[in-house]
């Protein structure tokens, strides 16, 4: 083939597929300041005529949007520290400590990776309504305050961490803590970034176990509420929309900080094999 | 502080959360399959009876059992390989030297992996709408009748599968897009000298180098995909006539709206050994191919 046509072809085909995969979001956006009843029409509008903030202010107004919004970030942000305080520890030890069974263990860690998380979640509920912890935020956090895949992922990077180094820091008398704290936490900086990050976003976009846990709407999470949202207000498209804007733009804007990060952790987690 | 004692004390908070709130409803998950729990067990634990495998035996002769069944092997059967595909092409075109600004590209072909599912479920109800939807409002463009895409029992496992491509097709095109990255250049360029055309090149050096990443990819898709659950919650509550009920719907449905937890719990152990099957199916089925491949021609 011609190179030059070559090149057109290819050009072309990766701006057509980009228009398909941004325009549902930027048409979320565009809609989402039309007055309501505006995109409800033919030819479906793409830009509002009348700009408006009115459906912003409906939702937080009324339709409780502002404490899904606050309960999202606690319930993400919570489940982020502990399970990045946790995942570190073990997957350090996994990598560095010696003890006996090690190997056996972590095998058997990775193995639980087949079992989806669906099937403990029936039991999981009765757990937690016996300790009293069904509807609550702790019931959405709890289960989440650790993972294997966290741990994979820290092991995996801790392992590049030299022995001799923390040799040097046992002969000078260092405590494991210590070690942990100030030499191994320093150099595990570029994998805990993209591990707050994947772990951010996959709590703020958690779906089912959420919609299990939360009974009562005060502790809704954004897509909680929004699933129950659009169920009463399935003919309010331009509310909608609005409302997906404020689920999707935060998880999008910090991915678009940091992607570099999410797409190494991406990569470093997929290459199990 | 001895060693030993250290390596535990750092694996305490992770192993208690796995084992606590994981490996133990797992356990008690098959446990509470072979009983009767149900709202009078959750109301008083003594209603609770033993009935070994009646819950699974019940399900296997339920038809809305084997239909969410067959609604959810329709989506992994047709939704993976068009996912993938996409991915692959994608990955394909970012990876020719004729491409041009790459970063800008790869974001936004990535952009809908990081959305969240409810809220782009949401966009897409109305993207389908009957009447005042761009899709339809496009096919009409084309001279195409209008199709009632979420409210026609045929269509709308099709559009949930559209959905789930668009969702999701970035995240494998950013692992091929590295697979790719890592064929030596050496190899084209050889098979260039001989004159190998671009399809030939494709057939004979990518596809093959790139076989284990295809085969990761599949079985981690594929397990992805069989647990179908946000999508049809959101887009069509299992509907029309329960044609995208898929079977965690169903287990969902079961066990939180009709409080039989015994039975869901069956339901989900019924999945677990689906799923366990199928990945071992496709670990033999490349490892044969592998076999037959690897012989001299």
């Amino acid at each position: 083939m011609n190179p030059r046509l070559a090149k057109a072809l290819i050009n072309g085909l990766l701006l057509g597929g980009t228009l398909v995969a941004l325009f549902p979001l930027l048409w979320m956006l565009s809609v989402s300041f039309m007055p309501a009843g505006g995109a409800s029409a033919l030819p479906p509008p793409l830009l509002p005529a009348h700009p408006t903030m009115e459906n912003y202010r409906v939702l937080f107004a009324h339709a409780g949007m502002g404490s899904y919004l606050f309960n999202s970030l606690l319930v993400s942000s919570a489940i982020t520290v502990f399970s990045l305080a946790f995942n570190l520890m073990a997957g350090y030890a996994f990598a560095k400590l010696r003890f006996a069974g090690r190997e056996r263990l972590f095998q058997a860690l990775v193995g639980a990776l087949v079992i989806p998380a669906q099937v403990a979640m029936l039991p999981l509920f009765l757990l937690l309504k016996y300790i009293g912890l069904v509807n609550s935020y702790a019931g959405v956090i709890v289960p989440g305050m650790a993972t294997v895949f966290g741990i994979f992922l820290v092991r995996q990077y801790a392992r590049g961490i030299p022995d001799e180094l923390l040799e040097a820091a046992r002969i000078d008398g260092a405590g494991e803590w210590r070690i942990f704290g100030q030499i191994v936490l320093p150099l595990l900086k570029p994998i805990m970034v993209t591990l707050a990050i994947f772990t951010f976003l996959a709590a703020w976009n958690d779906f089912m176990w959420p919609l299990i846990v939360l009974t009562g709407q005060e502790h809704y999470t954004l897509p909680i509420g929004l699933a129950s949202l659009a169920r009463e207000h399935a003919q309010d498209s331009e509310l909608m929309m609005a409302g997906s804007v404020i689920t999707v733009l935060p998880v999008l804007l910090l991915f678009l900080a940091m992607q570099r990060y999410y797409l190494e952790g991406l990569l470093l987690g997929s290459v199990k094999g | 502080m001895n060693a030993q004692r250290a390596a535990w004390l750092f694996l305490t908070p992770a192993l208690l959360v796995l084992g606590v709130f994981f490996l133990l409803p797992v356990i008690a998950a098959l446990v509470l399959s072979l009983t009767d729990y149900d709202l009078y067990a959750l109301a008083d634990i003594r209603n609770l009876r033993f009935v070994a495998l009646q819950n699974y035996w019940a399900l296997l002769q339920r038809p809305l059992f084997w239909s969410a069944l067959g609604h959810t092997v329709y989506f992994v059967a047709v939704g993976v390989p068009l996912s993938m595909g996409a991915s692959l092409g994608a990955a394909l075109l970012l990876n020719s030297p004729l491409a041009r600004c790459k970063p800008f590209f790869r974001t936004a072909l990535f952009a809908p992996v990081v959305t969240t599912v409810v809220a782009t479920a949401v966009i897409w109800r109305y993207l389908f709408n009957t009447k005042y939807g761009w899709m339809n409002y496009a096919l009409d463009g084309l001279g195409i009748h209008p199709v009632d895409w979420l409210g026609d029992p045929h269509w709308a496992m099709p559009t949930i599968i559209l959905f789930a491509v668009w969702k999701n097709f970035g995240y494998n095109m950013i692992i091929f897009l590295a697979g790719l990255q890592a064929i030596p250049i050496d190899l084209y360029e050889a098979a260039r000298i001989d004159g190998a055309s671009a399809w030939r090149q494709f057939r004979h050096i990518t596809w093959p180098m790139l076989g284990p990443t295809m085969l990761m990819v599949g079985i981690l898709t594929v397990s992805g995909y069989f647990q179908l659950f946000a999508e049809p919650y959101v887009m069509t509550e299992g509907g029309p006539l329960q044609s995208t009920t898929s079977v965690l719907y169903l287990m969902y449905d079961e066990g939180f709206k009709w409080w039989n937890l015994g039975s869901a719990s069956a339901v989900a152990f019924l999945l677990f050994i689906i799923m366990f099957a199928v990945t071992v199916l496709m670990l033999k089925l490349s490892r044969h191919r592998q076999h037959v491949d690897g012989e001299p021609a």
